[in-house]
């Protein structure tokens, strides 16, 4: 397979040498730039509003003009997750696990793209194998929990009637994160993963200064089985889209990474207007193993206890009516 | 006396200029107080319909309840205008939304494909208005319009419409089997002669339903006989139309083509089953500022 080597700096390089020659003739070919947009409902619309930001890295140069969501880009996310969700609930545990393990395969595939990608935005070649190769490695893990956390969680309760008496897990519903604004790949794949691994959709606000990752990223989603709205991924300002995130009704948990104080409070105020679960999590640190667990898949579901009557005679034997 | 067949021409359509046209009423920006007014006129305007070879008198008790009291959670809400049921759940409906102005609208006529002799027809329809319907749905004999027997269709709806009695008579054309615009065009004209106090787009069977390009070839016939006769006729489309933003459009459609006059639910309807629950969602956001789910609201 051909290397690529693509950066912004030999994009921009070529850029200069448009119109002109190489010097024997042949004119230099024209450098044909992505443009990136946002991943709802398994297709990927410009923002509905038309704005955009541009994406610097860290010695200023300009990396892509993203699309600044907008509220409506969230409320048609989250249209499109609510559709997607009951599908998604209902496949067998075992499916959702071969299309996580699926997502590890595209990315392993795209190995070289993502290095690339990470480069442009500033990280070492280092850093960004590191990062690449611990996303990789993350999918395959929450990919084995898809049919074993419920074992882990689930459970038979002893009660003092006749009821046989268990509890199971089901996934909350439509998800709403916003990613880490650092590690804008392994923060956003790990808050997908487990959210999805239970069940649920997801719309998730990416990385602001990281987003050409997350973009690429929905590629990788999206030609993985993965059925469409089950992940919808926005790039956007988080001081805008977090009202939004925390009131709307439709959304059953509002899982956070970060650490603004004003944020955590703003949300657990609006949160509680339809009792949705905010979750905080530290972003510190994503290589570290507990963002590597059940209990994040845990995290987005909730417990059902079922009272099941038995025969109310304790001494007759027994037998379900 | 059955009337007989008039003599008249169909203007043809512009296909492409109906398309541009009506996607021109979508352009529309009907904001705060404006919007508010157009969702519950819309709400106002619904037809809660069953239609399904399942539906219960339970079934039908729930639309009616739906119908009454769109949403316990918003005072002052409309009523929706009316509900819409085979002719063997009439009498249900009708007894439970009695008084209460909602009108009873039953499909008559061998619903939906109106594949059955004429004179079971008129006997469909008959039972139906004397279960108690105010408003009957018919649909037109799409094989026989097809095959250019036009005055067979024309006696057959005016046949109907004097079934009917007292009760308003509704024409469906099923639009989606007619093919061209041209063809809906003219059985517009043939439905409104034939004494139509409705015409109606579908009926929810078949997709195609309801388009904005249609119901304007629809409303357009019913200018142009409104011009030449000074007789209003109704307009429903059906089918299709399940966000609020979709049924705004439409009433922005109805408003610039027909006027203020046809923005009641005297003359103007939506067929529909969905819609009436995505109004109430978008109310709710306009009331209270943040976004709605479907968890607070009763499914019909």
């Amino acid at each position: 397979m051909a290397k690529r080597k693509t950066t912004i700096k030999t994009l921009a390089k070529k850029a200069t040498q448009n119109g002109r020659s190489n010097g024997n003739g042949t004119p230099v070919r024209l450098a044909v730039q992505k443009t990136y947009k946002l991943y709802i409902g398994g297709a990927f619309p410009r923002t509905e509003s038309g704005r955009y930001y541009k994406l610097k890295n860290n010695s200023n140069t300009l990396i892509a003009n993203m699309c600044l969501g907008s509220r409506k880009d969230f409320r048609n996310s989250v249209v499109a997750a609510r559709k997607a969700q009951g599908k998604w609930a209902s496949r067998t545990a075992y499916n959702r696990s071969q299309i996580l393990y699926r997502i590890a395969e595209m990315l392993e595939e795209r190995r070289d793209q993502f290095i690339a990608t990470l480069s442009d935005l500033g990280y070492t070649a280092k850093q960004a194998a590191r990062e690449v190769d611990a996303t990789v490695d993350r999918a395959v893990h929450y990919a084995g929990w898809a049919d074993k956390y419920q074992q882990i969680y689930s459970a038979v309760n002893p009660v003092a009637s006749a009821h046989f008496n268990f509890s199971v897990l089901e996934p909350m519903g439509v998800v709403a994160i916003f990613a880490p604004e650092n590690h804008g790949l392994l923060g956003l794949a790990s808050a997908i993963f487990p959210a999805i691994c239970g069940g649920n959709a997801v719309v998730i606000l990416a990385s602001e200064k990281e987003a050409t990752a997350a973009i690429n990223f929905a590629e990788v989603l999206h030609t993985s089985d993965l059925p469409g709205g089950v992940v919808n991924i926005l790039t956007g300002k988080r001081a805008e889209l977090r009202d939004h995130f925390a009131t709307h009704k439709d959304v059953n948990a509002f899982v956070y990474y970060g650490s603004n104080k004003a944020d955590k409070k703003a949300i657990q105020t609006q949160a509680a207007d339809n009792l949705k679960r905010p979750i905080f999590i530290d972003e510190s640190d994503l290589f570290k193993n507990y963002h590597e667990s059940p209990y994040r898949i845990l995290a987005t579901t909730e417990t059902k206890t079922t009272w099941h009557p038995i025969a109310s005679d304790m001494t007759g034997g027994g037998g379900a009516y | 006396m059955a009337k007989t067949y008039p003599s008249f021409s169909s203007p043809t359509i512009d296909q492409v200029g109906a398309e541009e046209r009506a996607a021109r009423f979508t352009k529309r920006s009907i904001k705060k107080a404006a919007k508010v007014q157009a969702l519950k006129l819309a709400l106002n305007m619904v037809d809660l319909t069953t239609l399904e070879g399942a539906d219960t008198p339970g079934k039908v008790q729930q639309l009616c309840q739906k119908a009454l009291h769109p949403h316990l959670g918003y005072p002052g809400l409309p009523t929706t205008a009316a509900v819409c049921v085979y002719p063997t759940m009439v009498r249900v409906a009708k007894n439970l939304v009695k008084g209460s102005g909602v009108k009873v609208a039953a499909v008559a006529t061998a619903f939906p494909s109106g594949q059955a002799p004429q004179d079971v027809k008129i006997r469909d329809t008959k039972y139906a208005v004397s279960e108690g319907a105010d408003e009957v749905d018919m649909v037109i004999s799409r094989g026989k319009f097809l095959s250019g027997e036009y005055e067979y269709v024309y006696d057959e709806i005016a046949a109907i419409k004097e079934a009917c009695g007292k009760a308003r008579l509704k024409v469906i054309l099923e639009t989606g089997e007619l093919g061209t615009l041209d063809n809906i065009r003219k059985a517009s004209d043939i439905a409104i002669l034939a004494g139509a106090d409705f015409i109606k787009t579908s009926t929810g069977k078949i997709s195609p339903a309801a388009t904005m390009p249609v119901t304007l070839v629809m409303l357009e016939a019913i200018r142009d006989y409104y011009f030449k006769t000074g007789t209003m006729i109704g307009m429903k489309p059906a089918g299709g139309i399940r966000t609020a933003k979709q049924a705004v459009h439409y009433l922005v459609m109805v408003r610039e083509t027909l006027g203020q006059d046809w923005l009641t639910n005297q003359w103007f309807r939506f067929g529909a089953s969905s819609l009436a629950n995505n109004l109430i969602l978008q109310l709710i956001k306009q009331r209270d500022g943040v976004y709605g789910s479907m968890d607070y609201i009763s499914k019909d």
